[in-house]
């Protein structure tokens, strides 16, 4: 097969994704398992589109992992990390340790050298970021409790790799023939050489740096960029950040993951937070695709056709150690039953991880080749299960149980959520400091990166942003958001954000801010119900003082204009049902206009007539008495 | 089986521990219609037709409140001088009330044996609630015994739930015919029937 050219391997990788994604979907397996299992059929053992090249590619997808990890960081409030301190150290560091330690003890027992033992219990104690996140994600768990273990657990394995890599050299056997090429990404750092203390010194400078620059130079880089209104501007300079933290992070020997899991989590904070998550999703979305063919392709079946029993007992070994071990610690982290089992199930695999240190350890001398291949083919095999295993979890076990985990008790990583506030020009911003004294947290959407930032300094959590992009609206929390006010002062856009939220959020409760007449007719035609003239209120105010200050009663003039309100609302549905004609529209205004004021004046004249004729003793006058007095 | 209509009326809801019991699940009785006043006219603007024809399709009104210096929540004063018009509910020609049952539901945060002579509020319950048993007369309608939700200032959940029972019971009589009129005629306060 002819396979030159960048276009053509761009073709097989997508129609490869854009076919099977969509079966594995329907058939309830899951993205995940769809993007593996179109990777095995276009793999060098079936369809043969692509051979060795899709080590490379799994390389460059691998960025997909490093981009979902600042998505991630971007989500979590620093003071969140905080508060899963025990999870992160206490359910991953025993995960760890325990899982790697039982695995050497498996290992030397089938006649390895402690060294060999020792780099495959580290190996092996990972799981795969990629696949556990993305499964979680997309099964709607990760804001769980069962989803925030497994964050932290592979949290801490990501900090972990760090070590792992330092201390491997030192496990090297003499005799073994080393490769000449050692691993690609550990060849040129900076630190090379250097001490332990130094490394740690520059490490702390880095992230102090990071965190900083995060706080004082990259707000208001965005915001220069955001006013210059080219959105893949945007978009580059979102790339770029992502991309500088990971390249900054591995000069100075650290993974690139984390490195852009601490630049997400100093930009949690950030106006620009939901517009970043925004841009770098479908990047992330794309390149964990490929990443999740390249590892289906990966699979080298005539390996496994050579000695199946082996590989296929690793891989039952692999998988029950590192569940029992997950369900054990689990239980000791009163985790409670079901919650424990997605949990156990989801991190119960080999993580990319894996490969970087099985070909690492190679080149150092520590595991013969002969050894590695097949490993490497067991964590394959073990990251293609675990989508079915979670599946088999949902489908078989979880019925078993009387709660779902879907239902969602710990929102702890969640922010309230409940309300979105698109415009936060002198009109939201009133909306939100109400809602806000009444307890209410509201996420605010702002266009205009002026604005946005003079509000940030007022100290409101404002976000810039576009809320008529469905993306963004989803980033902002429409899918699980009770109600959308649209307080944006241009009508255009309320019509665009009106749109995309009865198009994408059905659900989603709306509230408009609108100008004038003409727009309010518009908006009902969209099937808004819930608007809000923005002048009226206040002019009805300014009527009722002016009737006061000309002699009316107070408590009469007041309760005359709720009436006039309500009326001219009750008109307005009426009336946008002709304003597509301007001459009907106005004529029909104009009679109702008319009515309104007739009925009202009689009323006011005429006070038996009024519905509050409760008040007026009239009637009673005339059955009960007789008039003596002179009114 | 017979309609009930119950408007309740509590300003302060939210920090009403003993009515939020009371009421929960009440609306989901086959024949009663809930209506929280409070939550219907935010501003006081009673619609006085909507609420004549509510109470014209029920059989039994119910008057639901704490007692706030010896009467209902202002909303339920305005309710009556609004809605219970000369025409409509009394004089010649006012006959829409004939005949329906009239019952009060009453919250007291002090203890029931405060209000009599010797006690600090001088009179009984039942003396302070003329206005309201004479307004049903002038109607046509038939006054029956209050039930007392009395001491809620120091009331236990034990306490709460029974009187939820005693409630629920009471509707449900009511609202099948099961309970005789006439056991009632001798009785100061319903919870008496359920001694």
């Amino acid at each position: 097969m002819e396979q030159g050219g960048f276009f053509f391997q761009a073709l097989v990788y997508l129609a490869a994704a854009v076919v099977a994604v969509p079966i594995a979907k329907k058939l309830g397996l899951g993205s995940v398992l769809g993007y593996l299992l179109a990777g095995i059929l276009i793999g060098p053992f079936l369809l043969g589109f692509i051979g060795e090249e899709g080590q490379d590619v799994m390389h460059f997808a691998e960025f997909g992992v490093v981009m979902m990890l600042f998505l991630v960081g971007l989500e979590l409030q620093p003071s969140m990390i905080w508060k899963l301190r025990r999870s992160i150290f206490g359910l991953g560091g025993s995960q760890m340790g325990i899982t790697a330690v039982i695995i050497m003890g498996i290992a030397v027992a089938m006649g390895f050298a402690w060294q060999t033992g020792l780099a495959i219990g580290l190996t092996f104690a990972l799981s795969s970021t990629a696949i556990v996140l993305q499964s979680l994600n997309e099964k709607g768990l990760m804001k769980t409790e069962a989803g925030q273990n497994a964050f932290s657990v592979l949290l801490f394995q990501d900090i972990a790799v760090i070590p792992i890599l330092a201390i491997l050299p030192y496990l090297a056997i003499e005799g073994l023939v080393s490769e000449s090429s050692s691993a690609a990404h550990h060849a040129t750092t900076w630190v090379e050489g250097w001490a332990i203390w130094q490394k740690t010194i520059l490490t702390i400078a880095v992230i102090t740096t990071m965190v900083a620059a995060g706080k004082y130079l990259i707000s208001p880089m965005f915001r220069l960029i955001a006013r210059t209104d080219l959105r893949e501007l945007f978009t580059a300079a979102s790339l770029l950040l992502v991309i500088s933290a990971a390249i900054l992070m591995t000069m100075i020997g650290l993974s690139p993951a984390l490195g852009t899991f601490i630049a997400g989590v100093v930009l949690a904070q950030s106006e620009f937070r939901h517009e970043l998550e925004t841009d770098i999703e479908p990047f992330k979305g794309l390149l964990l695709g490929l990443f999740f063919i390249a590892v289906g392709a990966s699979i080298d079946f005539e390996l496994i056709a050579n000695q199946p029993t082996t590989i296929m007992g690793l891989v039952v070994i692999l998988v029950i150690v590192k569940f029992i071990v997950l369900f054990i610690i689990g239980r000791i982290f009163k985790v409670g039953l079901d919650k424990n089992m997605v949990f156990s199930f989801s991190l119960a695999q080999g993580g990319e991880f894996a490969f970087v240190l099985l070909s690492f350890s190679t080149s150092n001398s520590i595991l013969p080749t002969d050894v590695a291949n097949p490993l490497v083919a067991v964590v394959a095999i073990s990251m293609a299960l675990t989508p079915l295993l979670m599946l088999f979890n949902e489908k078989l076990i979880q019925p078993r149980f009387g709660t779902k985990e879907i239902e969602k008790e710990g929102d702890e990583m969640q922010e309230d959520k409940n309300v979105i506030i698109a415009g936060f020009g002198r009109f939201g911003s009133t909306i939100g400091r109400f809602l806000q004294a009444n307890g209410v947290q509201a996420t605010y959407l702002d266009l205009d990166p002026d604005n946005v930032d003079l509000l940030r300094k007022l100290g409101l959590k404002v976000f810039y942003g576009d809320a008529s992009r469905k993306d963004l609206l989803h980033a902002a929390g429409a899918a699980e958001a009770h109600l959308l006010i649209v307080a944006v002062d241009e009508p255009e856009k309320t019509k665009e954000i009106i749109e995309t939220a009865n198009k994408h959020f059905p659900n989603l409760e709306i509230m408009t801010r609108s100008q004038s007449f003409l727009d309010s007719y518009r908006y009902i035609d969209m099937g808004v119900d819930k608007l809000y003239l923005e002048f009226f209120d206040t002019s009805l105010r300014m009527g009722v003082d002016a009737l006061c200050h000309l002699g009316h009663r107070r408590h009469e003039s007041f309760r005359a204009s709720r009436t006039f309100r309500k009326q001219v609302m009750k008109f307005m549905t009426e009336l946008s049902e002709v304003h597509e004609d301007k001459s009907l529209l106005l004529s029909e205004a104009k009679k109702r206009m008319q009515f309104l004021e007739q009925s009202m004046l009689q009323e006011k004249e005429d006070f038996h007539k009024e519905k509050d004729h409760g008040w007026d003793a009239s009637q009673q006058i005339n059955e009960f008495g007789e008039e003596k007095l002179e009114v | 089986m017979k309609k009930i209509l119950i408007l309740f009326a509590h300003p302060a809801y939210q920090k009403s521990r003993v009515n939020k019991v009371l009421i929960k699940s009440l609306q989901d009785i086959e024949g009663v219609t809930f209506r929280d006043l409070y939550q219907v006219y935010p501003e006081m603007d009673i619609e006085v037709k909507d609420e004549q024809k509510l109470v014209e399709e029920h059989d039994i009104i119910v008057f639901h409140h704490p007692f706030y210096w010896y009467s209902s929540p202002a909303i339920l004063k305005e309710w009556q001088d609004l809605v219970l018009t000369h025409g409509w509910a009394y004089g010649s020609q006012g006959n829409s009330l004939k005949d329906k049952l009239f019952l009060q539901v009453m919250t007291t945060g002090a203890g029931q044996e405060t209000y009599c002579q010797q006690g600090h509020n001088k009179m009984t319950i039942r003396q302070l609630l003329a206005p309201f048993e004479q307004t049903a007369n002038l109607c046509q309608m038939r006054y029956l015994p209050p039930m007392i939700i009395p001491g809620t200032y120091a009331i236990t959940k034990e306490e709460v739930m029974k009187h939820k029972e005693n409630y629920k019971n009471l509707l449900l009589g009511l609202r099948d015919e099961k309970i005789n009129l006439d056991d009632l005629v001798n009785k100061q306060y319903f919870n008496e029937y359920f001694k």
